[in-house]
């Protein structure tokens, strides 16, 4: 939904970073108010994901340029945690397995940390039993799934699923969601989506990562963004995605070598 | 603060055991210095015998004396323990000891052994006979807060379908040893489940001698060692097959942090007589500091030729996979690695008998008193 006049949650300005010294972001900006959905499409390697997880505060990737502001406020100043806290979420593309570590626990305690950022009382077991039994149905998960290790023998589905609960239970105003479709079949693919547009809403945005244009059948976006070498090459709307599907990525390669003959890497 | 040996207790020591201290040069001992064992004060631990206190559940009697000096021979021949140096000691120093023989489903029995504030050398014997069918859940609880030592012997002999599910949870004191020697062994058919818990001694040193005397038993081994500060725990273990279709599953985990150090020898024999025996040895190491020392070895001895043996050795940090992702959903990352070491640590500390949860068992072993 597009209200030019929503808050503007995430502000990114000409965003430069890097992994072990080689750089992968060369100049983002993107700009996501209050009730958008937004998506980012593009090639292996465009730095898609680089985006995710520099966002998400993920400490192998350096910042060298640039800023991002999440609601007027520094978001690069804060640790991970912090991030998360008040309000920014990262759906992982792999969910970490977490032997030992009960998946309940887990859950409680990442929730009780956005509740106390937020002023809300902390959840006992029993509160938090209730509330995440009530949350379960947006993905329609099993509660025996609370019971095993965090994403320890889940089938990829099944930690995509656990990805979208620690979304309903953290009430993200941000949720960047990293290749959430890839590894699921197409029922599994429903009802992921289908949790993510239960959870969308005016108050709150989502940044789907995708390569794929059946995940936004699903969910519709009201901005698509083309990435490649490290930046958004072209907006549009949900038609963007279509003509993607039609074209190819063959185009962005022309771009790229008109704006920068010198250094175009085909990935 | 490193223990100061003193040259008292090292003679006296020797004189109890019949035999010198074991020093660097004896193989089994290379790694482990026996110093802080050697700074508690040459004299006998004096406090009320902790087996007295022992109330015993029904279908647990007990042996007469003729009975437990049997028992204890036949064990420590079967295992091959009698010439081990901390066995030696404990024969020489007088122990107290609780001899009992298990019928049918008996227990759970726990046995608090508290060193407490007493100097000196508390020194304790432990006999069971579990017969034909029976079965037992034994906790052993030891702790200590003073610069003393304690020299514990377990022998257990398992009939035909026994089982034992024996726990040794062990918070120490960063003054205090412990010395603990398990010789156990196993009729065909039976069970044995041994997990150890221990952290926070000077210097612990535990020995689980295991014999399926005729191969065809079960025995799971479970085993977390938690070394800080200056602190040394060394578990040597050794199980042997003396018949075919025996199994092994033993899995020893270990974190070391601060200074400490940590040594595992993991000895499996199988000889030739020992044939369709499926044994897995694994040793896991959660390095959390620099300082911090590991030295990890399975010794397997496989003379059989159709037999499954694995064995494998991991030293890791914590997962930063693992942190970040824990971080990203809001987790601070000291409430991160609280976490996820608990959770390392849970794989063992759940397998010790229902009693030990009620201990609360991770904090103690980490020191994190209240």
């Amino acid at each position: 939904m597009i209200r030019p006049d929503a808050p503007l949650l995430l502000d990114i300005r000409d965003l430069h970073a890097s992994v072990d010294e080689q750089p992968i972001l060369k100049g983002v900006n993107l700009a996501i108010r209050a009730g958008e959905i937004h998506a980012v499409m593009g090639r292996n390697g465009s730095g898609k994901s680089t985006l995710s997880k520099v966002l998400a505060g993920h400490p192998a990737y350096t910042v060298t340029a640039g800023s991002v502001h999440y609601r007027g406020a520094d978001l690069l100043e804060l640790d991970p945690e912090q991030r998360a806290r008040i309000g920014l979420f990262l759906g992982f593309q792999y969910p970490v397995e977490i032997p030992g570590v009960s998946n309940l626990e887990f859950l409680r305690v990442a929730t009780n940390s956005r509740r106390a950022e937020r002023g809300d009382e902390e959840l006992d077991t029993f509160a938090f039993e209730d509330l995440v039994h009530e949350r379960l149905k947006v993905v329609q998960m099993d509660p025996a799934f609370l019971e095993r290790s965090v994403n320890e023998g889940f089938s990829g589905g099944e930690k995509k699923r656990n990805e979208i609960l620690q979304m309903a239970l953290l009430e993200p105003l941000v949720a960047i969601l990293d290749e959430t479709d890839s590894g699921l079949d197409i029922d599994a693919l429903r009802i992921v989506a289908d949790g993510v547009n239960q959870l969308a809403g005016p108050d709150n945005a989502t940044l789907l990562i995708t390569h794929y244009q059946r995940l936004l059948d699903l969910i519709t976006p009201d901005y698509v963004h083309v990435m490649a070498a490290g930046r958004i090459l072209r907006t549009g709307g949900k038609e963007l995605a279509l003509e993607l599907e039609r074209t190819g990525y063959d185009w962005v390669d022309q771009e790229l070598a008109r704006l920068e003959p010198e250094t175009v890497e085909v990935a | 603060m490193p223990a100061v040996a003193l040259p008292a207790t090292g003679a006296w020591l020797a004189a109890l055991a019949g035999s010198p201290l074991p020093g660097r040069r004896h193989e089994d001992w290379r790694f482990t210095d026996l110093a802080p064992l050697q700074s508690v004060a040459a004299e006998p631990w004096s406090g009320p015998d902790p087996f007295a206190l022992a109330a015993l559940p029904a279908g647990i009697t007990r042996l007469e004396p003729a009975e437990a000096q049997q028992l204890r021979n036949q064990v420590l021949q079967a295992t091959g323990s009698s010439g081990a140096w901390p066995v030696q000691l404990n024969q020489g120093a007088s122990p107290r000891c609780l001899a009992l023989r298990v019928s049918g489903a008996a227990g759970p029995l726990q046995l608090s052994i508290d060193a407490g504030a007493a100097p000196g050398l508390l020194a304790l014997q432990l006999l069971l006979i579990l017969e034909d069918g029976a079965s037992l859940e034994l906790l052993q609880h030891h702790s200590s807060s003073a610069a003393n030592a304690t020299s514990l012997l377990t022998v257990a002999q398992l009939g035909r379908g026994a089982r034992l599910h024996l726990g040794v949870l062990a918070p120490g004191d960063s003054r205090a040893s412990l010395l603990s020697h398990l010789a156990i062994s196993q009729a065909p058919a039976s069970a044995l489940q041994l997990t150890t818990a221990v952290g926070g001694w000077a210097l612990s040193r535990l020995e689980p001698r295991i014999c399926q005397v005729a191969g065809a038993a079960h025995t799971r081994l479970r085993a977390l060692q938690l070394v800080d500060g200056q602190d040394l725990a060394d578990t040597h273990s050794h199980v042997c097959f003396e018949g075919p279709d025996g199994e092994l599953d033993q899995l020893h985990k270990v974190v070391a942090d601060g200074a400490g150090r940590s040594v595992f020898n993991g000895a499996v024999q199988v000889p030739r007589k020992a044939q369709q025996t499926n044994a897995a040895q694994l040793s896991r190491t959660l390095l959390l500091s620099d300082r911090a020392r590991v030295d990890t070895k399975p010794e397997l001895e496989i003379v059989a030729d159709d037999v499954k043996c694995a064995h494998g050795a991991t030293v890791s940090r914590l997962q930063q996979s693992e942190l970040f992702y824990l971080q990203s959903r809001g987790i601070g990352a000291d409430q991160a690695s609280k976490l996820l070491l608990r959770g390392y640590c849970d794989e063992v500390l759940r397998e010790l008998p229902v009693a030990a949860a009620a201990l609360n068992p991770l904090p103690l072993l980490l020191r994190e008193r209240p």
